[in-house]
């Protein structure tokens, strides 16, 4: 008994040592990557001639089939280089990249979501526009303003997205709303309370405890003259008594709480509800949703379009030992952003290009897409008005504010004043 | 201990000379009897010496002339081979990672600092930021109420149904099979079903109180109530590890007890709490242990069901740990390191004091 017992013990510490003998080589395998691969693919790619770039993104939902990635090669080809692209998880990918710098293998091209950029370049790890000549003057200034900080400018806008209201065009027949009508907090208020009057519902947005939350809540904080420096200032309490008081009055299901924008679209696309804030990227959904649909843009406190964050991505240039890498580097993004690439790009993404040449060809093959496009050009990036680093540590602040009032264990003016406290120690 | 592997080898080989010359009367007798024995005990050098220094010698050194040495040496070296794999294993995946996050949060990390990898050394100011924080106190809180009542519930629910199962009955092993699925499932599943069923308005928690004409409670989305919402949900994913450990500990009490106990008049009542339990003490001990161990670290269910909220309300040390490291734009891993270790002194402490005071109770 004790001899096969002590047999077992030895296959299993064989085991593991097989197990770690094979990480180890795992990992030596990746960290040797950046040279090794280099070479190998050289040596293979003889006719092409400068080696493999290597592009990070965060669209794991493409594959090597898709336009997206085909975008890429065919950059990479006119280059005369390989691409080895990677596709991560978007709340990964910032870590990712953290450690990739600190190893000292960073990709060549890094495309990351734009509130992620000011914190990357603060921690040295991208090279500036003008390090690498990357040409941003087209680019519409209020979205490249979200990857500046310093005066320096660390990438350029693949794509924007943003938030606008959807509606369900039955819904508010029936209620006897007009949604031309919807032009200022008033009125859209005034539309819930006849919503809810003909038995449907009113509202649905996201306000979980997450950045999630804090991009929803922001074209009403935004949209009521309030700035990210001051949280309890009284256009910033009017903004959450808004949403407070549509969740305590029932325009707002309770759930709103804890939706993230996923569950928030899937409780608009039931068909009960009147409005959904949502983002561009639900257009193909809203497509399924077996009812009709309008768009307007959030409305500001007293009438006109209120700013709502900018969503997608900056393609970045993360800063590498060998500085003669920037050259062709510097190819691969001018064409991932040139006016015909953009193009295929932002239709592949559902989004709203960068410039608006780029823009007004979108709208002509797609007139729907023109409120969207308005709403992106009156949009404004989180990190804007040279916050930088410091948004993050208002940001969740304001969604606990969010959640405290919402949830109704703390009264707006006094959940934004314990908020503004947390921050300011915390920017200081 | 020193004296045992000392003591050892000074009885063994003049037993072993004595052996050859008495073996004809005391084939079967091989150790010596201690009596004999005392009395050499100090005996000088020689043989005893000889073998002392054998035993204690390590594997790098050799030793001069005889085979035995080389041989034992040779099986030293194959101990050590053997041994090597769960020792890197240990300290490649333990100690190191242990040693980074204790550094982790020492040190003044900014995301800065994180990638030029030069963060000053700040002794314990994360400590100090993370004990000093509003959050800590509330979350330190809803641990404490999380892990107890979880492992009341879990331990109790487990119990009964393990003493449910030791009557035979048909089907019974495939119902026991059934209890297992919660354990099977991936968290995710079972957190996010448990996030639909439990949904404000159009969950089906809702919809069988609205029946009863109680009205909508917002599990999720009150502050009274999430924390209890993950804890019913973390009660319900742990009942089948309770009652599959118990169950074991059950079928290895003998039924002769049980029906002795009977014969002597004992109530089923009285037989459970009078027999079973007492004799299940040993298994309990390490159910409940184990269970504190899991239930203070739990996060995902917390995370997918509520993320903590709203406003903290059902924020534990694991949730809060993480969201400092990665929940939010700006990681902050310092404070989050910190967070970390705390929970782990925790479940160290909280450990250590459990095994003692079982140990008294066993005693007692």
């Amino acid at each position: 008994m004790e001899s096969l017992d002590r047999g077992r013990r030895a296959t299993g510490l064989g085991l593991a040592a097989l197990a770690l003998a094979g990480g180890l080589t795992a990992c030596s395998g990746s960290s040797g990557g950046g040279d090794g691969d280099t070479a190998s693919a050289g040596a293979s790619q003889a006719a092409a001639g400068g080696g493999t770039y290597t592009i990070w993104d965060p669209y794991p939902q493409f594959d090597d089939s898709s336009d997206w990635v085909k975008l890429l090669t065919q950059c990479g080809t006119q280059a005369g280089v390989t691409v080895k692209r990677t596709g991560y998880d978007t709340t990964d990918l910032t870590n990712k990249a953290l450690l990739a710098a600190q190893q000292g293998n960073s990709p060549d091209v890094l495309i990351v979501d734009n509130p992620v950029v000011s914190t990357l370049a603060e921690a040295g790890v991208l090279t500036s526009t003008d390090e690498t000549k990357i040409d941003t003057s087209a680019v519409s200034p209020n979205l490249l303003a979200a990857g500046q900080i310093g005066g320096k400018t660390y990438g350029i806008p693949i794509g924007a997205n943003t938030l606008a209201l959807y509606y369900n065009k039955e819904v508010l027949k029936k209620a006897g709303v007009e949604a031309d009508g919807i032009k200022d907090w008033a009125s859209l208020t005034a539309a819930l309370e006849k919503v809810k009057a003909a038995g449907k519902k009113g509202i649905t947005f996201s306000a979980i405890g997450t950045e999630e939350g804090s991009f929803q809540f922001l074209p009403w904080f935004w949209g009521s003259g309030a700035n990210l420096t001051k949280l309890d200032s009284p256009q910033g309490v009017a903004a959450l008594s808004l949403w407070a008081d549509w969740v305590k009055k029932g325009y707002a299901p309770n759930s709103v709480i804890n939706n993230t924008q996923t569950t928030s679209w899937q409780e608009f696309a039931t068909g009960d509800f009147a409005f959904g804030e949502n983002g561009t990227w639900q257009l193909a959904n809203a497509k399924k949703a077996g009812f009709d649909y309008g768009i307007i843009p959030i409305p500001a406190k007293d009438g006109g379009t209120a700013p709502a964050p900018t969503g997608g991505e900056f393609v970045t240039i993360p800063a590498q030992k060998d500085a003669a890498r920037y050259a062709t580097t510097q190819k691969l993004v001018t064409c991932l952003a040139s006016t015909d690439n953009s193009l295929n790009t932002t239709t592949t993404l559902s989004y709203i290009a960068p410039t608006e040449a780029v823009q007004a060809k979108q709208v002509e093959q797609n007139p729907e897409l023109k409120v969207w496009v308005e709403a992106v050009k009156a949009a404004k990036g989180r990190t804007s008005d040279n916050l930088g680093t410091k948004y993050p540590k208002i940001s969740e602040p304001m969604w606990k504010a969010m959640q405290a009032a919402l949830s109704g264990s703390q009264p707006p003016q006094e959940a934004l004043t314990a908020a503004q406290g947390t921050a300011a120690s915390a920017t200081q | 201990m020193r004296a045992g592997p000392r003591s050892k080898p000074a009885r063994t080989s003049p037993s072993r000379g004595r052996q050859t010359k008495e073996s004809m009367k005391h084939a079967t007798q091989t150790p010596a009897a201690p009596t004999a024995d005392d009395g050499r005990e100090p005996a000088p050098a020689g043989a005893a010496g000889g073998a002392l220094r054998r035993i204690v010698r390590r594997p790098g050194q050799r030793a001069p002339g005889k085979s035995a040495p080389g041989k034992s040496a040779a099986g030293q070296w194959t101990a050590w081979a053997f041994l090597a794999p769960v020792v890197i294993y240990l300290l490649a995946f333990y100690a190191y990672p242990l040693y980074r996050n204790v550094d982790l949060s020492l040190r003044n990390y900014t995301v800065r600092s994180f990638v030029q990898g030069d963060a000053p050394f700040t002794g314990l100011a994360n400590y100090a930021k993370a004990v000093g924080d509003a959050t800590f106190g509330p979350a330190l809180w809803h641990t404490v109420v999380f892990t107890l009542v979880s492992l009341a519930f879990q331990f109790t629910i487990g119990l009964a149904l393990a003493v449910f199962f030791t009557r035979h009955f048909r089907l019974s092993a495939t119902l026991r099979a059934l209890f297992l699925v919660p354990w099977l499932l991936p968290l995710i599943v079972s957190s996010s079903t448990w996030s639909w069923m439990l949904n404000s308005d159009s969950g089906v928690v809702n919809a069988v109180l609205h029946a009863f004409g109680i009205g909508p409670v917002n599990w999720l989305t009150s502050p009274d109530w999430s924390l209890w919402s993950v804890t019913i949900a973390n009660i319900w994913i742990g009942i089948p590890f309770n009652l599959v450990v118990l169950y074991s500990g059950l079928q290895a009490i003998p039924s002769h007890i049980h029906e002795a106990a009977a014969l002597d008049g004992a109530s089923g009542w009285q037989r459970f709490w009078r027999v079973t339990f007492p004799l299940l003490r040993p298994v309990s001990a390490i159910t409940l242990l184990l269970g504190l161990v899991y239930t203070l670290k739990v996060f995902d269910i917390i995370w997918i069901m509520t993320k903590g909220g709203p406003s903290d309300a059902s924020t534990t040390l694991a949730t809060w740990s993480y969201r400092l490291g990665f929940g939010n734009l700006l990681p902050s891993f310092g404070p989050g390191a910190a967070v970390g270790n705390l929970l782990i002194v925790i479940a160290l402490v909280s450990g250590l004091v459990y095994i003692r005071v079982q140990r008294r109770q066993a005693l007692a």
